[in-house]
């Protein structure tokens, strides 16, 4: 309980050194440019392909559940459309880059930590928290939109296209019911889950890297945790904003 | 000039140094000599500020780094330098780049000015023509070279090398030594260098400093270590037959 509670204070104090302002805007400009890359656009590939798998796999379950006559026709596109703007695309897509995201940053920051560059940024004067941890920060919760936008997109062309194909239901009915009583409440929520996952996994993972003692070995367990935490605090998240922003 | 007086530093339950006074002196090539594990590093991190020291007090030129407050302790930190064991060469950067950073960061050079400066630094250390390398192009002895230039770029009163020539070849370590004791003369700073080199004992101790489970257990120069009778540092630096007939 003891060690929770010191790790926790950890992470708040050295969440007060990343939130200020860079000792060099230029410099933070061009971190940040880099980690938009390495972060944000290297992450979109698998939030692509994942959404698609997950979009199709909703799909196939919804109209094999609502296939009674009962339902109206347009109803596996709604629900689908509602299953995955509000939970599949920001939690999972969330959950799959927490391991992306959160492994890559744990060790970036762990390696640098037992070769002493933080060290030596430290010893030129460099707030290296802020140096190192705000950009990939910001790089990542900018990304956010784009990456829930586009998991959106990919999750209903894969439900489309998987459901033509198996047969489930028509492309019109889908096409339809994905349509229907569009509410854009729903896409402000699903970006403002994204937004609170990406920094998270960032700040979570960041903590995990930036705080790492000992040799090789370490850096290894820092990244399995980072992973793990990211994904046990997201999942709270998860719940606390769900119920709050129903 | 530092003086340290009394530090000591515990990790926890672990005491590592147990009360350590002494005077670095500007202009001279003063040695932490002592076994792997003796607290060398640890020293040479709490005198620089980047450990905090459980007790006692380190004066830079008559200023108490215990009585600094955070803008004090960063200032003065852009005048110190350090190589650190490995090198500690930013993955992400290529040569010049790695040298170029505490420019970037902190002055107000022009980026002409950067160029220029990066240049004479990394001839000075002998490495002409490396600027596009990235650290993993590099040999040891290369690595270390360039992070002495980055050390130096930003023209420190106080440079640190933290074994400066350990995994090198004893030629290449010579020469580091060598470059190392010029730049501390050419510069007139305060320098302190961590070794458990013989050769860079009788070579460049001009002040040497021999750390014995956390305490400071000898000191003297490099001519005083050959007539010394401490067992400890004798056991130390004259470890194998020809050596041990040598002193005798
Ligand atoms: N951050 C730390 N936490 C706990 N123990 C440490 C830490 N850093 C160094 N030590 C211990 O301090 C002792 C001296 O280490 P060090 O200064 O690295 O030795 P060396 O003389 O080889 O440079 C070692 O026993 C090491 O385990
Ligand atoms: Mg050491």
């Amino acid at each position: 309980m003891k060690k929770f509670i010191n790790t926790v204070g950890g992470y708040f104090m050295l969440l007060g050194k990343v939130l200020r302002r860079p000792d060099n805007g230029r410099a933070f400009r061009r971190q940040l440019v880099y980690e938009m890359k390495v972060l944000g656009i290297e992450s979109l590939p698998i939030a692509c392909i994942i959404s698609a798998f997950v979009g199709a796999a909703v799909v196939i379950q919804f109209a094999a559940s609502l296939s009674n006559p009962i339902y109206p026709t347009w109803i596996t596109g709604y629900t689908t459309r509602k299953a995955i703007m509000l939970e599949f695309a920001p939690t999972m897509i969330g959950l799959v880059l927490a391991g992306k995201v959160g492994s890559r940053i744990a060790s970036e920051l762990g390696t640098m930590r037992i070769t002493e560059q933080i060290d030596a940024l430290n010893i030129m004067g460099v707030n290296s928290a802020n140096y190192l941890i705000l950009p990939k920060i910001t790089a990542f919760m900018l990304f956010s939109p784009v990456i829930v936008t586009l998991s959106v997109f990919s999750a209903l062309a894969g439900g489309w296209l998987f459901g033509m194909m198996s047969g489930a239901m028509s492309s019109y009915e889908f096409l339809d019911g994905v349509q229907l009583e569009f509410d854009s409440y729903d896409m402000f929520y699903g970006m403002a889950k994204g937004l609170v996952y990406n920094f998270i996994i960032a700040s979570v993972s960041s903590f995990r890297g930036y705080t790492v003692t000992g040799g090789a070995l370490e850096v290894g367990q820092a990244s399995t945790r980072a992973v793990v935490e990211s994904c046990i605090v997201l999942i709270a998240a998860n719940l606390a904003l769900t119920s709050i922003l129903i | 000039m530092i003086e340290i007086k009394d530090i000591y530093k515990n990790f926890g339950e672990k005491q590592v140094l147990k009360g350590i006074t002494t005077v670095f002196e500007t202009g001279k090539t003063n040695l932490v000599i002592g076994r792997s594990g003796s607290g060398k590093t640890v020293l040479v991190k709490t005198v620089s500020g980047l450990e905090k020291a459980t007790s006692g007090e380190i004066i830079y030129d008559g200023r108490a780094l215990s009585a600094m407050n955070d803008d004090q302790t960063t200032a003065l930190k852009r005048e110190i330098g350090m190589v650190f064991q490995g090198g500690a060469l930013f993955d992400s950067m290529t040569v010049a780049e790695n040298v170029r950073f505490p420019l970037l960061m902190f002055s107000k050079m022009s980026s002409a000015e950067m160029d220029k400066r990066v240049d004479f630094c990394l001839d000075r250390v002998d490495l002409p023509n490396t600027h596009k390398l990235f650290a993993s192009e590099l040999s040891g002895g290369m690595r270390k070279r360039v992070a002495i230039a980055r050390a130096i770029v930003a023209n420190p009163k106080y440079l640190f090398c933290d074994e400066p020539n350990s995994g090198l070849d004893p030629q290449t370590s010579i020469l580091i030594d060598k470059l190392i004791k010029e730049i501390t003369e050419e510069l007139n700073i305060t320098t302190i260098i961590n070794t458990h080199d013989m050769n860079s004992v009788l070579e460049i101790g001009e002040h040497i400093v021999f750390i014995y489970n956390g305490n400071l257990w000898w000191e003297g120069n490099r001519h005083e270590v050959i007539t010394c009778d401490n067992k400890e540092l004798n056991d130390f630096l004259f470890n194998n037959e020809i050596t041990k007939r040598l002193k005798q």
